[in-house]
């Protein structure tokens, strides 16, 4: 019994003081999985280089880490958000609402969306067009908008092959998807002229709000599951993909550049997605990557901006370091990062 | 009109009535049904495990390339005064140009005719290699200026070359290696310099980024979740045994005790994710206890070992027969002395391979550890002492499996089958002990 005592005991003193003395002394990260392989790439290097420990980096897509981000500020919240987007200004709110008020933000570099189908199979020759006609749950037929029928690729472009349509496209939580909505299926909205229509229909008071509307109208995709949400990795799409030869999935370039012995790329509005055109900006689905640190942990968080400089500098995010290695397109202006970031300048101007 | 008796008269001892041949076949149908099921389930098992082990295996041999290094003084301490804190300046990327002079020479000597540049030629090491010569230049800063010998892993490409998951044609779209690179590999195999041997790094070493696959390792996530367990045991055997000792011994059987019981069979049923939240909600955010920790994560494991443990802990102690506690009882022992000296002892068994289960599932668990932040690039700091195995931030070894299953490159998914294996190696032989210590001291009356 007094054994029983002793150990309980023991280990309830161990967790209270564990409570009030330790303090944290690594960087705590979560975010975007698409920018989890570059964030573990700089914490790995971060953690060989300087005498800190290694930052910890969780996944989970970047609306659950700017979520997580936005709880607050203190050392059980985490320092750093990583997103596949920009953040948005109900996040901002949202934080603010929490007391995390000075926010800065990094942008690391450019990463191309791809959609690839097994190796084996079809090659394909994608427009915008062709994906809004594919997956859209309306479809412009002579001016009247009609409930989307496609069933196979040539039911959509006569000059694909007759293979079913079955897409994989990341689910709501990712930031990908919102990248996928804005350049591929919202600008085959507008190029088919179903935007124009659906403006029409709009409801709204003002003419933002109607085009609010109809763009959301544009992007609302057909749930007969010949469009499937991929709410895990791209290892989830890889798997799907395997298993009906005839999917076709969204990746990241560098997932794809993993995979290139079962993976096939399609060239969208004819180009090919590599990290040279993404740079250039022939390619047209790319969006830059960012993460968001707070502020008021600098200075707390031992190795926080130390990170937060080690992450953009030239030999770890420029155009010969290790992240462009893995896929990253280096951000031309790489610089100005840099020196916002040794300035701390934070979101909404004044530092 | 037959009666009963009459049908059966009619029918001889030596020969079987229809129903009785029926009756017969039924029970032989039924055996055959069990036996199928024993081995489908059998079948189900074999391709289990040949399927883990034939891809977790290759997880643990790993290709070495070995290479003489210059270690330039010019380049890790310009100022010649071996200072620590002026070699510690110069960073990873420092040590690149070493590796990439050393492999030219190395290739030059060989004879290799190669059109591959410096840069590829270092491609087919793994990216830690220049992490590798720091390490050795830090702990050894008397060696600067001299040429030491180095076994550095080879990139994961070059290694799934060498262990058959790539080939010349798979890497056609490759940008990560070509076939020239393959072509000096395979020289530098003919001259002995790369080989293919066990690697102990991969049970005792950290978890590695996406870009180095070959460097990646389960040891810190297995100390993080033997420190888990640790926690589990210490905290949830104390709790577990004395609940079930009080409710089973001394309450009163009355509705409170009703409904205690009832709530400890409904907690046990639990989906382990609800405890994950709870954590996340009381430990991390009220109680202020470090993310990450395998502190936490115990508790959360600890709240969902807990009725696994109080109920096989009851039914132990209700095994005990009442007359060893009529007698103890009989003879002047006090309710107390009874349940200590006498029936605990006889109960023990019961309770161990209670426990042992309980703390082997608490051992498998991941969704719990996606909330407390164990998911994730985590299990890089090898924890120095027992505080730090329970507060620094860790993984645990099912949280380290997931996480590599989902990384892109495809050497990481050879390293989840072989973190499998680990697993599996663990689970089996905690059950093992269960059953070892339950025939032992298991009485029968």
């Amino acid at each position: 019994m007094s054994f029983v005592k002793l150990t309980t005991s023991a280990l309830a003193i161990a967790a209270v003081s564990a409570t009030a003395a330790v303090a944290r002394d690594q960087v705590q990260v979560a975010g975007s999985s698409t920018v989890l392989p570059y964030a573990s790439i700089v914490a790995e290097a971060f953690g060989e280089n300087f005498d800190f420990p290694t930052p910890v980096v969780e996944s989970g897509g970047s609306s659950a880490g700017l979520k997580r981000f936005c709880e607050g500020v203190g050392e059980n919240t985490i320092d750093v958000a990583n997103a596949s987007r920009r953040i948005k200004t109900k996040e901002i709110e949202k934080c603010a609402e929490n007391g995390v008020t000075d926010i800065i933000e990094v942008q690391i570099g450019y990463d191309g969306i791809v959609f690839a189908s097994d190796i084996q199979g079809n090659a394909f020759e994608f427009t915008p067009t062709d994906w809004f006609l594919a997956l859209s749950d309306q479809v412009l037929v002579d001016g009247e908008l009609v409930a989307n029928s496609a069933k196979t690729w040539a039911d959509v472009n006569a000059a694909f092959p007759a293979q079913p349509i079955q897409a994989y496209i990341p689910g709501t939580k990712h930031g990908t998807r919102e990248v996928f909505e804005d350049k591929v299926i919202l600008a085959g909205c507008e190029a088919t002229g179903a935007f124009d229509v659906l403006l029409d229909q709009a409801s709204g008071d003002t003419a933002k709000a109607k085009k609010k509307a109809a763009e959301k109208a544009c992007i609302s995709l057909r749930t007969d599951g010949l469009s499937v949400d991929i709410d895990g990795d791209y290892t989830e799409t890889l798997a799907r993909i395997e298993s009906n030869k005839n999917g076709i999935g969204v990746f990241g370039l560098a997932f794809y550049e993993n995979n290139t012995d079962k993976l096939q790329t399609a060239t969208m509005s004819g180009v090919v997605p590599s990290t040279e055109t993404i740079a250039t900006g022939e390619y047209p689905v790319s969006r830059p990557l960012f993460f968001y640190v707070k502020k008021a942990h600098i200075g707390v968080i031992p190795g926080l901006k130390e990170y937060t400089e080690f992450f953009v500098a030239d030999e770890v995010a420029g155009p010969d370091g290790p992240l462009a290695e893995y896929g990253l397109v280096a951000d031309p202006e790489l610089e100005k990062t840099q020196e916002s970031v040794s300035d701390e300048v934070v979101m909404g101007g004044n530092s | 009109m037959k009666t009963s008796l009459d049908r059966h008269s009619g029918g001889s001892l030596l020969l079987q009535s229809t129903r009785t041949k029926r009756r017969n076949a039924a029970e032989t149908r039924f055996k055959l049904y069990g036996i199928a099921a024993i081995a489908i389930s059998l079948l189900m098992l074999m391709v289990l495990l040949t399927t883990i082990i034939s891809k977790g295996l290759g997880a643990y041999q790993q290709t070495f390339i070995t290479l003489q290094v210059e270690l330039l003084e010019k380049k890790l301490d310009k100022k010649g005064n071996r200072n620590l804190t002026d070699i510690k300046k110069v960073s990873t990327f420092g040590y690149a140009p070493l590796i990439k002079a050393s492999i030219t020479d190395t290739v030059e000597e060989l004879g290799v005719v190669t059109g591959l540049k410096a840069k590829q030629m270092a491609g087919i090491l793994s990216k830690g290699a220049a992490a590798q010569l720091r390490d050795y230049v830090i702990a050894n800063p008397g060696r600067i200026g001299d040429t030491v010998q180095f076994r550095f892993l080879a990139s994961s490409r070059v290694d799934g070359y060498l262990k058959g998951r790539v080939s010349r044609s798979s890497i056609e779209n490759d940008k990560n290696i070509t076939p020239e690179q393959l072509d000096l590999v395979d020289s530098l195999i003919d001259a002995g310099l790369i080989e293919k041997t066990f690697n102990i790094d991969f049970i005792v070493g950290a978890d590695a980024s996406d870009q180095r696959p070959e460097a990646a390792g389960m040891g810190v996530s297995i100390l993080g979740s033997l420190s888990m367990v640790l926690v589990v045991l210490a905290l949830a055997l104390p709790i577990g045994v004395g609940a079930s000792i009080y409710l089973e011994e001394f309450a009163p059987k009355n509705w409170v005790t009703d409904v205690i019981e009832v709530n400890i069979s409904n907690l046990a049923a639990v989906p382990s994710i609800v405890f994950g939240i709870l954590g996340l909600a009381v430990f991390i955010n009220y109680m202020h206890l470090p993310m990450s920790a395998p502190l936490v994560g115990g508790l959360v494991l600890t709240l969902m070992t807990l009725p696994t443990i109080i109920i096989s802990t009851r039914a132990a102690l209700s095994a005990v027969p009442p007359s060893i506690r009529d007698a103890a009882l009989g003879v002047g022992a006090s309710p107390m002395q009874t349940v200590f000296h006498h029936v605990l002892p006889l109960a023990a068994p019961g309770i161990l391979t209670g426990t042992i289960i309980g703390l082997a599932q608490a051992l498998g668990e991941t969704a719990p550890l996606l909330l407390i932040g164990m998911v994730g690039f985590v299990a890089s700091n090898a924890p120095d002492s027992i505080a730090s195995g329970l507060l620094s931030p860790n993984s645990a070894m099912p949280a380290q499996i997931y996480e590599w299953a989902k990384r892109a490159d495809p050497a990481f998914y050879e390293r989840a089958w072989g973190g499998i294996i680990l697993l599996l190696l663990f689970l089996v032989s905690m059950n093992l002990v269960a059953v070892i210590l339950r025939r032992r001291f298991e009485r029968r009356w």
